[in-house]
């Protein structure tokens, strides 16, 4: 079957209302990291103890999410799923956009946004960091090429080389994310080269569950029915990312528990917690893995639309969560220097460090997931990234 | 767009030269769009190509502490520290604090011991390693410092220290000491008072731990075999903190 790619219309009110909620959130986003970048980190809730904060928890959820998104056009044009081929488009630009989002947010958190200049000219290669840097950069090139070489004719005959290409480096991308965490020596939750495949694997399951909402909304709100045997697969893809995730993550644990010197970290995370305790078990666990699998695979709530986008919602609320334990759970646990000892001092030492987020955070935060709606929303607009009629996707092949 | 002077002999009434005015807008706007650029490029090359020139790279500075000489409840280091570099001495959760007085208590048999912690300048610094712009530097004499030109404040290298001997300015600061910069947004630590090891002298919280007659802490050069501290770390079990990290500190103990 032939694919044509076309643009939502995009003149109805509800169109322009949802790009104006979107833009607003932004600026407010916006603004919020002025204020935070004029007044300094005191009017947030990090400290000495929490320096990542909220705003990392956005950040990485963004970037692990838009290498994922990818996956539904590496489908396509790296193993060879063609009934996924007129949705690749979708997929790729919302792999830019999320970027683009998440890359805004962790900028707008640095103690100084305004030297981003001396972070393009000053590269320590030994860093994760720099590194990411150019992993970022590159992977935003190489998936503009892809989307060209995607959506104009001329180039088709190159989309799956790029298409492989921008696959590979998405995997190198996310290998540095995760390595941001594995290459930390001194702390007991990091320091594991299971840090970078773990992030692979959320990423799929982040970055799918992004791409079933903006394509379960867009489809909806541009009266393109999608082909339920298409959204039946991408329901159980998700299923099965979801459930690869958690016994990453299980296994993480088991280790640590393993271990008698990880003793306190998982009594800590996984009991004694607080907070963390609660998002991991009730946020990560159950709202974020257990019933969005049950929601997938049971035989009825699996072919609900309803039912799906709230398992994606899900993902999200628990991947979150996920992160925020990851980040912040994992600084609030006091670092040991003198294993076997009680410890104090005026500097948190042997004491969980406490850290509340302030309005600001959430604020540049949220902005980063409205930035990357107002993106989404205007290229749709512009160019042609879903096709005309998504009901037969299935059989076109 | 206003009227732009354009030339410097008087134009006939009435009659602008309007390709030389558009010249000359056209070199004004190219200079407004550019001028950010340049001045862009004048940040990015304000850092010094080589910042560790006049160190020594024959010399290890290094630290000895004997804790069971450190005085429980005694802060004089860390008084001398916090005047010696513009510190304010607050101890809340967002104030830095370059060194800081631990209490340590053996949970099986009860014992305790007091004892300084810092940047223990190590010749393996993760802060280093982790550090994307290399704003994280060791000088060639092992003294591992921040350069606040380039430090975009990552917090990077406060996540990497095992011994969370970092500090990020989280406010604006005033009243600050010419020798030790210090800026908002940037991570700073203990510098070894490198201004002061430069002048020949030892750092400040040495000098106050021996004025107060504890003399807890030898400063000396590691490289050096007919220094105190080597001959001290020589005769006596001394340890590193996180030995099992093998950073190679330049702060060593006695009596833990």
């Amino acid at each position: 079957m032939k694919i044509t790619l076309r643009q939502l219309e995009g003149r109805s009110a509800g169109y322009y209302g949802l790009l104006g909620a979107l833009a607003l959130l932004t600026g407010i986003g916006l603004a919020a990291a002025w204020y935070m970048e004029h007044h300094g980190h005191i009017v947030t809730g990090m400290n000495n103890q929490i320096v990542w904060g909220l705003p990392h928890v956005f950040a990485v959820f963004l970037v692990v999410a838009a290498s994922g998104a990818l996956n539904v056009a590496s489908m396509a044009s790296v193993f060879g799923k063609t009934a996924y081929k007129p949705l690749a488009p979708l997929s790729a630009l919302l792999a830019l956009a999320l970027l683009v989002g998440g890359l805004t947010v962790l900028m707008l958190d640095l103690g100084r946004p305004d030297r981003l200049i001396v972070a393009m000219t000053h590269f320590n290669f030994k860093s994760i960091f720099a590194l990411n840097v150019i992993l970022y950069s590159g992977f935003m090139g190489l998936v503009v090429v892809y989307l060209w070489a995607m959506m104009e004719r001329r180039m088709n005959p190159y989309s799956s080389l790029v298409g492989f290409g921008a696959f590979l480096w998405r995997l190198a991308l996310t290998t540095g994310t995760g390595s941001i965490f594995g290459f930390l020596i001194g702390r007991q939750a990091f320091g594991s080269a299971l840090m970078a495949p773990l992030f692979i694997v959320l990423s799929l399951s982040y970055g799918l569950a992004v791409f079933l909402l903006v394509l379960l909304g867009a489809s909806h709100w541009s009266r393109r029915p999608l082909d339920a045997a298409m959204q039946a697969r991408l329901a159980r893809l998700l299923a099965i990312f979801v459930a690869t995730a958690a016994y990453f993550v299980l296994v993480y644990h088991l280790t640590n528990l393993y271990f008698a010197k990880q003793g306190g970290l998982e009594r800590f995370l996984l009991l004694e917690g607080g907070l963390y305790t609660t998002l991991f078990w009730l946020g990560q666990m159950l709202l974020g893995s257990l019933l969005p699998l049950i929601l997938l695979l049971h035989p009825r709530s699996s072919q609900s639309r309803a039912m799906i986008v709230l398992a994606a919602l899900l993902v999200i609320l628990g991947g979150m969560a996920q992160m925020y334990v990851t980040i912040i759970g994992s600084q609030a646990y006091p670092l040991v220097l003198f294993p076997g000892h009680q410890v104090s001092s005026s500097f948190g030492d042997g004491v969980v460090s406490a850290y509340a987020p302030t309005l600001p955070e959430w604020l540049l935060g949220l902005g980063g997931f409205a930035m990357v709606g107002v993106i989404v929303v205007l290229a749709l607009k512009l160019l042609g990234f879903l096709p005309e009629r998504m009901d037969q996707l299935a059989d076109s092949h | 767009m206003k009227q732009a002077p354009t030339t410097s002999t008087p134009q006939p009434s009435g009659q602008t030269d309007r390709r030389g005015f558009l010249g000359v807008a056209a070199a004004g706007l190219a200079g407004i769009l550019l001028a950010p650029g340049v001045r862009l490029i004048e940040i990015a090359q304000a850092a010094p190509a080589n910042p560790v020139t006049g160190a020594n790279p024959k010399v290890r500075w290094g630290m000895l502490i004997d804790s069971t000489k450190c005085a429980s409840g005694c802060t004089d280091c860390v008084t001398a520290c916090n005047t010696e570099n513009g510190l304010s001495g607050g101890t809340l959760p967002t104030d830095s604090q370059w060194i800081r007085k631990i209490e340590i208590k053996e949970v099986k048999t009860g014992k305790t011991q007091s004892l300084p912690m810092m940047c223990q300048h190590c010749a393996e610094p993760p802060c280093v390693d982790v550090c994307p712009t290399g704003a994280s530097f060791k000088r060639a004499d092992g003294i591992v410092l921040v350069d606040k030109h380039i430090c975009i404040g990552c917090r990077y290298c406060v996540m990497a220290c095992p011994y969370k001997a970092r500090s990020f300015v989280h406010e604006s600061l005033s009243n600050q000491k010419p020798d030790v910069p210090r800026g908002m947004g940037t991570v700073e630590g203990c510098t070894l008072c490198v201004h002061k090891v430069d002048r020949g002298e030892s750092p400040a919280c040495v000098q106050a731990c021996s004025a107060a007659g504890h003399g807890a802490i030898v400063f000396g050069d590691l490289n050096n075999p007919e220094s105190e501290i080597s001959k001290r770390v020589a005769s006596y079990a001394t340890r590193q903190i996180r030995e099992d990290l093998n950073l190679d500190t330049g702060v060593r103990y006695i009596g833990i």
